[in-house]
């Protein structure tokens, strides 16, 4: 199965960071998140409901929706904030990329463990820039935020394309597909990765397989 | 076209659709309030969360669109649309967006109604919930309040967007096939929101901030404006109450395996909800507009409006200046003020007939008096409506102000304010007694300072 790819960019300045990132990851998840499900007899189910809170964004001229959950909340949150921190170690010249995936598990036989088929990636490419004076910031505040909605819409404009999504699964098979943790939500089965761009333009997850590569060589 | 599609199926694609359309103008709507909206998730169904999101029911806004609907369905050329306008205090208004709930011809006949357009309906709802976020309204509506309102209109029909003026934009939130067309959910908004409306050219400019705004009554004045920026809270307790028959129960069941547990009513929610959109222009859009001033001699086109009485001589001789043209070519008219009874009527601009008797324009042959300039520091005390002879015409120029006799330009407020009146606190009989006072303290005060000399060294040591 293809997994579907789709990239996302946005220039923002340091304290941004942290709110463009929510603010991406839970429009995504919003849509990618329903009911908890109950499962009756007779093979049927039943779904919860999702609740939506707005959130206006502080440094940013926007506000978005995400699910009512703060369990969610926070675990996006924290995700969040180890990329800002990455980011802000990186140096002055902060380029990075945070990727969201829904995977499917599979489960395989002993011994081989659970296989994890992705079968859609978000990449939400970061550039970080400094600005020098208030005014500029206060233009950026604007600008980020009609970015940020452009985004909106695209990321609205995939999903509706409505193309391939998991088959809802049975009781026995639902944690392959969703990620029943949460008490009030049922996302897909996701999960965040991010890696950070040194100024040089290469990741430093490449240079360490160089050098690591170049050493076994030797 | 029905074929394939079974008695249930269709019955319950319906339903789907009815509430769909309620649901997606509460979203409209609710987003154009002005508050930011928090709902709850809840893990059990109540049997009233349409497409699993919890989207309260504002009773108003389901009364306004039952009637729009009027028993009929979104379909092939019959269109939901909710029209957010936005009105402002003087009663000016105008189109921001229009929302469409369209129907059109392209069937999916294999998909499953009771699962796959359920759940796609869904996701279309919250893309619609983001979307409202992101159209400029949204800030618009979020700060709606002294100066403006939001409006809301429903109607049910043809697409009008003739009322979003040039350049307007579309963003398509989504489309869900079903067995009997394809729905599709879309906003065209508004991007020139400049309050400039056709009308403003007609009437004439007013000056210096004096705003006339006459309008006449908006055409529509028939339908009914029904106000968004109502308090949400006025309707009975609890998030649900809004959904009022008692078989309107949603779709809770779904099955792994092919539909057989569907059971449901048939709901129908038809949401119509009156806005009253107004064209507006934006209040002080004419300041600073110098095309009212009319010429001399010619009828004022606002005179009427005006309410200047000139009970000040001041004020006369800025209702004199008024005559004339702001950007007239010819030199302007100097008015004599000597004939009014001004202050400074020595100081008012002269006419251009009096430079020939301007002595410095030409020096008299031999100063018979003391210069003038000598003369004006003698009588400083006097107010300066002393005999004009002694005083030198200068044409007072203040640096970096125009020379076209608006009123209350840089001159006059120069000469007006050139000498202030005495300060209570600093005339003389005042002054003189707290000296008194001040001096009789001050041996004691010496006396304190003395004692404390380390301390004020210590003091001055740390500055520096």
């Amino acid at each position: 199965m293809n997994c579907r790819s789709e990239v996302l960019e946005v220039t923002v300045e340091a304290r941004q960071v942290e709110e463009a990132m929510l603010a991406l990851l839970h429009t995504i998840l919003l849509h990618r998140s329903t009911g908890k499900f109950h499962y009756k007899k007779e093979g049927t189910y039943s779904i919860g409901t999702v609740g939506t809170l707005d959130f206006d964004c502080d440094f940013i001229d926007f506000t978005f929706v995400r699910v009512s959950s703060e369990e969610l909340d926070r675990v996006i949150r924290k995700a969040v904030s180890e990329f800002k921190d990455a980011l802000g170690n990186s140096g002055s010249d902060g380029m990075g990329q945070i990727s969201l995936e829904f995977y499917q598990k599979k489960k395989s036989r002993w011994p081989f463990s659970d296989e994890c088929i992705p079968w859609e990636v978000w990449s939400i490419k970061v550039n970080v820039v400094n600005l020098a004076n208030e005014q500029e910031r206060q233009i950026c505040r604007e600008k980020v935020g009609e970015k940020l909605g452009e985004k909106v819409i695209n990321v609205v404009e995939v999903i509706n394309r409505h193309e391939y999504l998991p088959k809802m699964p049975t009781q026995s098979e639902v944690d392959n597909v969703f990620d029943t943790s949460l008490k009030d939500v049922q996302p897909y089965l996701y999960k965040i990765t991010f890696q950070i761009t040194d100024s040089l333009g290469t990741s430093v997850s490449t240079t360490m397989r160089r050098l690591i590569k170049d050493t076994l060589a030797l | 076209m029905d074929s394939g599609l079974s008695p249930q199926d269709k019955k319950d694609l319906d339903k789907f659709i009815k509430f769909f359309a309620l649901k997606t103008v509460q979203v409209i709507v609710q987003a154009r309030l002005g508050e930011k909206i928090c709902t709850r998730s809840s893990s059990s169904p109540t049997g009233s969360d349409w497409f699993n999101l919890a989207i309260k029911d504002i009773p108003e806004v389901t009364h306004e669109a039952k009637k729009a609907l009027a028993g009929q369905l979104p379909g092939i050329g019959r269109s939901m649309c909710v029209e957010i306008s936005l009105k402002t205090s003087e009663g000016d208004s105008m189109e921001l967006e229009t929302w469409c709930l369209e129907m059109n011809e392209k069937c999916d006949k294999d998909i499953k109604v009771s699962y796959t357009v359920y759940n796609r309906l869904s996701v279309l709802l919250k893309s619609l919930l983001a979307i409202t976020r992101v159209t400029p309204a949204y800030k618009l509506s979020r700060k709606q309040g002294h100066d403006y309102v939001i409006l809301y209109r429903i109607y049910f029909g043809e697409v009008q967007l003739s009322g979003l003026g040039e350049g307007f934009q579309t963003v398509r939130v989504g489309v869900v096939g079903t067995p009997v067309g394809t729905v599709t959910l879309s906003c065209a908004y508004r991007t020139n929101l400049a309050f400039m409306s056709n009308r403003q050219f007609e009437r004439s400019a007013p000056i210096m901030g004096i705003i006339v705004d006459h309008f006449v009554d908006p055409p529509c004045s028939s339908q009914l404006c029904v106000c968004l920026s109502r308090a949400p809270d006025e309707e009975d307790g609890g998030p649900f109450a809004g959904v009022q028959d008692s078989q309107e129960v949603c779709t809770t069941s779904f099955s792994t395996s092919p539909p057989s547990q569907v059971r449901g009513h048939t709901p129908s929610l038809l949401f119509t909800v009156f806005l009253y959109p107004l064209t507006s222009s934006l209040p002080f859009s004419n300041l600073g507009d110098d095309d009212g001033l009319s010429q001399s001699g010619e009828g004022r086109r606002d005179e009427g409006r005006r309410s200047v009485s000139p009970s000040d001589p001041v004020e006369s001789l800025n209702a004199f200046t008024r005559k004339i043209g702001a950007f007239v070519n010819k030199p302007s008219t100097q008015i004599t003020a000597t004939s009014m009874d001004l202050p400074f009527a020595a100081f008012a601009p002269r006419g251009l007939d009096s430079e020939e008797n301007d002595p410095m324009v030409q020096p008299p042959d031999s100063p018979p008096c003391p210069s003038p300039l000598q003369a004006s520091l003698h009588s400083q005390g006097s107010e300066g409506s002393g005999p004009q002879d002694d005083f030198v015409m200068v044409d007072f120029r203040p640096a970096f102000s125009k020379d076209d006799l608006l009123p209350m330009d840089l001159g006059t407020f120069y000469r007006e304010f050139q000498n202030p009146p005495q300060l209570a606190s600093l005339s003389l009989h005042i002054s003189s007694q707290s000296m008194a006072d001040d001096l009789d303290s001050l041996p004691e005060k010496l006396a304190v300072y003395e004692k404390n000399i380390d301390e004020f060294d210590a003091f001055v040591d740390m500055l520096q």
